[in-house]
């Protein structure tokens, strides 16, 4: 697996990130990298600040303090600590999922990837008045998007339920439909909130190979929140750890395994016990990654 | 034991119920019924009218009792806890609707091009189907608002009353002719939404509804308080009637419509014209509405109203995209508001009220949020309806209340309440009305 | 609308500023706690369903229509004696109390409690309609017309007194307004503690917080909703004895207008929150008192709305509101 490579290859770099909400300090000081073409997990105790670091990723709030800096293959850099929520997205090319998932549940699953490819088609159908006069010719640039589209439905094993409704899709094909979204907006990194909650394993396993997919075709970097340990122990390159907002270690899944703070902090024991513990989660942690 | 119980038990259960909305209509009606003041020299007297108050009184126990009798009958909980009107009744008419709604768009459209030649068409039935068209071109107007981007909007009729004043100012000072002032007054309109929508458009639901009553309403203080400019109460007469496309006018005489067409002079001509006018534009509101709905923009305004804050993760500027809902919402009430005009000939504060704007939204909720044919059916039902009532004139306001809460509880989504999606790769199938969001504002 | 009148006439302009000014305050407080006191009644239910009960305004209407029906009944007048009055508008002031709970319960009962959990708007509408209803059925029961009412409590006190060239300058608090103030604050303080330390209270606010918890943890929800819609109506009729007493003038259509300052009053104090309704009905009335004295009558109610609008862009949470944090 990939190990810490030179900076030029840093996708995404945060540096000192602190959130506070009035007097509770939600993030406190946290640093990480994630490289190109990896798979970064960001893992921690329930309430440990992990979505609220997605949140300051995302634009959806400002951090106290801190920077994060996202730099593109072609050399450019947006810091998106100063960009608005939308221009993270648009500009910074990041985009992410919800960890209760955000589709436009009254449109269908095609509809919701053509509205992830807006401002693209904005641009084609001339601004909308364009297209409502018949000056552009419209009609090629929606056909393409919707190629992507279906692209991106047959990767995410979507292509039959195209026409209904994404609320009628079954959870886990909700779950897969909301990163083809994501993924329809073009993006070098997609941040993923909790991406296998409440799947089945034949399920988990579904989005396991679409993410190696997205990573290995597409070379999208991905930072992903989970719980699953079979899913974060099994594709991550790279794992951050926090707890109370503060990141506790950093390292590759091997390394992370073995961490004795990581296992305090999981499990809350006492340090006596955690030697115990290492060993139930070797054989856990085992058995999947094999 | 129990079952032979059962029926004494529900029995005086229903009694006591009937004892409990007598009593309850007794203390409603019998002050504000039962005892009318008039002004009299001095002060004020009393009339008694407990005759009036025992018979409404009456009524409404009697009616408590047809619905225990005929729609409580199955249902073992009676009286608590139970609806006024079951949602069960006639649930397979919005499928039906639909359907029908399909087969009939042609027909109707067709009716509607030959209605005015027809034999029974009348110079009152012309009249009232000139406003009923004005009412669909406005509820269409406010559907993208509403419907489409599920952007609550209780201060439409504000944008009316631009477009309508602008025509109105713009001929009277400048001389200039209907047709240029036209698209004048929707350009305007939809300039007052982007300068009203900026501040509020981060507000949610229903804040965003306060705020739009309250703009509608500084509107319509302003125009009656603005007396050198806009006439105040005295409204503005003597705007100019429209014109045949510039070329004739519909006076007596020659060199008017009928003398150069070579036909008898008739006043209806200008009716049936102007029918025909309000016809084109409802059209071009629903044919741009359409269109839109297709395009990347009409898209963006559902997805707005689905979920917002995918929307921004999407990159999608939602400021602009609401704003360009409201313009293009206003920008129709303009049209609409210059039409009214020319066909009045006289405006004033009173014709843009709040229960305009209340009349159109429930216009676009009755028939069902998003859908076209729903804001058709529901303007025909509300106006013609409104019309039916014509003689009791005193009481259609009170239908008209009574009709909007009854047909809400009926059908809370509306009449036709399904979604068309834009696009399909296999077939297009109808989104069932539960999954489709109204929009909370986020 | 009905015609504003206002004491403090504006012709006393030219003289005393001071004394102007003062009295200008003592009108605002009184109109502030009309305002005040039909807040209330929105920020309970919006707390505690989470609508804005459009037909509230209107039921402050048929409050102040009740009063004045009772108050001819009982042959009120300036000659009846001052401790008599007072007795005699006690007893209007619990039998309007009682007939406007009742329309509230109803409103409650047929409107809105069908389409409780149903779509966001629904409810609206209905409750568009139910104000439709509650105006026409006025309208027609007691007629279109302006109805008057002759002042019931009389005299005043000088607070300020002022004698120069000009002329003479006095600042007057009538004793209506004195009988509207103790009123409303003894009110405002009955209903804080009942919030704050009753069994009712403790229901309403666990409904406030999560309906559905309450609900589990034994609370009779239907219960809770319908008593609140009763507590504001109860006090929109006093609202409207009061707006009664001090206008002297009545119509079907008050409710509107008043009805949308008081919800002005309920966000700008923050929805939710009593004390809030309270002082941000003072604000709304102060407002609206000074606007009218120093700028202009006739935009008096564009100030009143511009506040709303302004309050709800730049101060959404309101006076004594929390923040709210956007859920992602």
């Amino acid at each position: 697996m990939a190990d810490a490579s030179p900076a030029a290859k840093v996708l995404l770099k945060v540096e000192h990130v602190t959130m506070r909400f009035g007097g509770l300090t939600a993030v406190d000081d946290l640093s990480f990298d994630v490289q190109q073409g990896n798979i970064t997990a960001l893992i921690g105790p329930n309430g440990a600040g992990k979505t609220t670091v997605f949140n300051c990723i995302t634009g959806f709030y400002k951090p106290s303090v801190g920077r994060i800096t996202m730099n593109h293959a072609n050399g450019r850099s947006f810091l998106l600590e100063r960009l608005a929520d939308f221009e993270v997205s648009r500009k910074a090319k990041v985009a992410r999922t919800f960890q209760n998932i955000r589709l436009f549940g009254g449109m269908t699953a095609l509809e919701n990837l053509l509205v992830a490819q807006h401002n693209h088609l904005l641009r084609a159908s001339g601004f909308t008045f364009g297209a409502v006069l018949g000056l552009v010719g419209y009609g090629k640039a929606e056909a393409e998007a919707v190629d992507l589209a279906r692209y991106w439905l047959d990767h995410a094993g979507l292509l039959e339920r195209a026409d209904d409704a994404a609320a009628d899709l079954p959870y886990g094909a909700q779950r897969r439909l909301e990163i083809a979204r994501a993924m329809c907006t073009n993006p070098q990194l997609l941040c993923l909130d909790e991406p296998a909650a409440g799947l089945n394993p034949r399920e988990s396993d579904e989005l396991n190979r679409l993410l190696l997919f997205i990573r290995k075709e597409r070379g999208v970097g991905i930072l992903l929140i989970e719980h699953d340990m079979s899913v974060v122990m099994g594709i991550s390159d790279h794992i951050v750890v926090l707890d109370y907002g503060r990141k506790i270690a950093d390292g590759t899944p091997d390394e992370i395994r073995s961490d004795p703070s990581v296992i305090a902090a999981y499990l809350g024991v006492e340090d006596e016990e955690v030697e115990e513990v290492e060993h139930q989660i070797d054989d856990l942690a085992g058995g999947t990654t094999a | 034991m129990m079952q032979h119980k059962a029926p004494q038990t529900a029995l005086r259960r229903m009694v006591t119920d009937l004892v409990t909305t007598a009593v309850i209509a007794l203390v409603i009606f019998g002050v504000m019924v039962g005892l009318k003041t008039d002004t009299i020299p001095g002060g004020l007297e009393l009339t008694p009218r407990w005759l009036a108050t025992i018979e409404i009184v009456a009524v409404v126990v009697l009616g408590r009792l047809m619905l225990h009798l005929i729609w409580w009958r199955r249902k073992p909980g009676v009286g608590a806890g139970t609806t006024w009107v079951p949602a069960r009744v006639l649930r397979g008419w919005a499928h039906t609707l639909v359907h029908l709604g399909k087969l009939a768009r042609p027909a109707l459209l067709v009716f509607a091009l030959v209605m005015p030649f027809l034999p029974f068409t009348d110079r009152y039935l012309l009249d009232l189907s000139i406003l009923v068209l004005t009412y669909i071109m406005l509820g269409w107007g406010l559907n993208i608002v509403v419907g489409l981007a599920g952007l609550l909007d209780l201060g439409y009729v504000a944008f009316y009353a631009v477009g309508a004043y602008s025509y109105a100012l713009l001929a009277a000072h400048f001389g200039w002719s209907f047709w240029l002032c036209l698209p004048l007054a929707g350009i305007l309109a939809s300039f007052w939404g982007i300068i009203l929508g900026f501040p509020v458009l981060r507000l949610r639901g229903d804040y965003l509804a306060i705020v739009t009553l309250a703009f509608g309403e500084i509107i319509r203080i302003v125009l009656l308080n603005w007396y050198w400019f806009t006439g105040g109460p005295d409204g503005l007469s003597g705007i100019p009637r429209p014109d045949f496309f510039g070329i004739v006018g519909f006076e007596r005489g020659p060199g008017g419509f009928a003398d150069t067409f070579g036909l008898e002079y008739s006043s209806l001509h200008r009716i049936i014209f102007l029918y025909f006018l309000i016809l084109a534009l409802a059209l071009l509101t629903n044919f741009v509405t359409m269109r839109l709905r297709r395009l990347p923009i009409g898209r963006a305004w559902e997805a707005l109203r689905e979920d917002e804050i995918a929307c921004r993760s999407l990159g999608l500027n939602t400021t602009t995209v609401k704003l360009s809902a409201f313009a293009t919402g206003a920008m129709f009430a303009g049209f609409a508001g210059a039409f009214f005009a020319t066909r009045q000939g006289f405006i004033s504060p009173e014709s843009f009220t709040f229960t305009e704007s209340a009349l159109v939204l429930a216009i676009v909720v009755l028939g069902g949020m998003g859908s076209q044919m729903g804001v058709v059916i529901a303007a025909v039902a509300l106006i013609g309806g409104f019309e039916v009532f014509r003689e009791f004139a005193q009481y259609r306001m009170l239908i008209f209340g009574l009709a909007m809460v009854l047909i809400m509880i009926w059908k809370p989504r509306g009449l036709i309440s399904g979604r068309e999606p834009t696009i399909f790769l296999g077939a297009r199938k109808s989104i069932s009305a539960d999954l489709v969001s109204q929009g909370e504002g986020h | 609308m009905a015609p504003f009148a206002m004491n403090g006439a504006k012709s006393k302009m030219q003289g005393g500023l001071m004394e102007y000014f003062v009295q200008q305050l003592v009108n605002g407080v009184t109109l502030g706690s009309i305002y005040g006191l039909i807040a209330i009644g929105y920020t309970l239910v919006y707390g505690i369903v989470g609508m804005i009960n459009f037909a509230h305004g209107d039921i402050f209407m048929v409050g102040a229509f009740v009063a004045l029906i009772v108050i001819t009944a009982l042959g009120l007048t300036a000659s009846t004696g001052l401790g008599l009055s007072i007795l005699a508008l006690i007893l209007v002031l619990v039998i309007s109390m009682v007939v406007a709970s009742v329309y509230g319960w109803t409103v409650e009962r047929v409107a809105y409690r069908p389409l409780r959990g149903s779509f966001r708007l629904a409810p609206l509408i209905t409750a568009i309609g139910m104000s439709i209803v509650l105006q026409n059925f006025v309208q027609i029961s007691q007629g279109a017309r302006v109805k008057p009412l002759q002042p019931i409590i009389s005299g005043g006190h000088t607070l300020m007194r002022r004698v120069d060239a000009q002329g003479e300058f006095a600042v007057q608090i009538s004793n209506m307004q004195i009988f509207i103030i103790v009123i409303t604050f003894s009110l405002m303080v009955a209903f804080t503690l009942l919030i704050a330390k009753t069994p009712l209270g403790r229901a309403q606010r666990a409904c406030e917080q999560d309906t559905k918890m309450a609900a589990l943890s034994g609370i009779n929800v239907d219960h809770t909703i319908s008593l609140t819609f009763v507590l504001g109506a109860a006090l929109a009729a006093v609202a409207g004895l009061m707006f009664l007493l001090y206008y002297g003038v009545i119509d079907f259509f008050i409710g509107f207008v008043a009805g949308v300052k008081a919800f002005t009053a309920a966000v700008l104090g923050g929805i939710g929150s009593l004390p809030g309704a309270m002082l941000g009905g003072m604000v709304i009335g102060l407002i609206e008192t000074f606007w009218s004295a120093y700028f202009s009558i006739e935009y008096k109610d564009v100030a009143a709305f511009a506040m709303l609008a302004l309050v709800l862009i730049f101060l959404p949470q309101g006076l004594l509101g929390k923040p709210e944090v956007e859920k992602v």
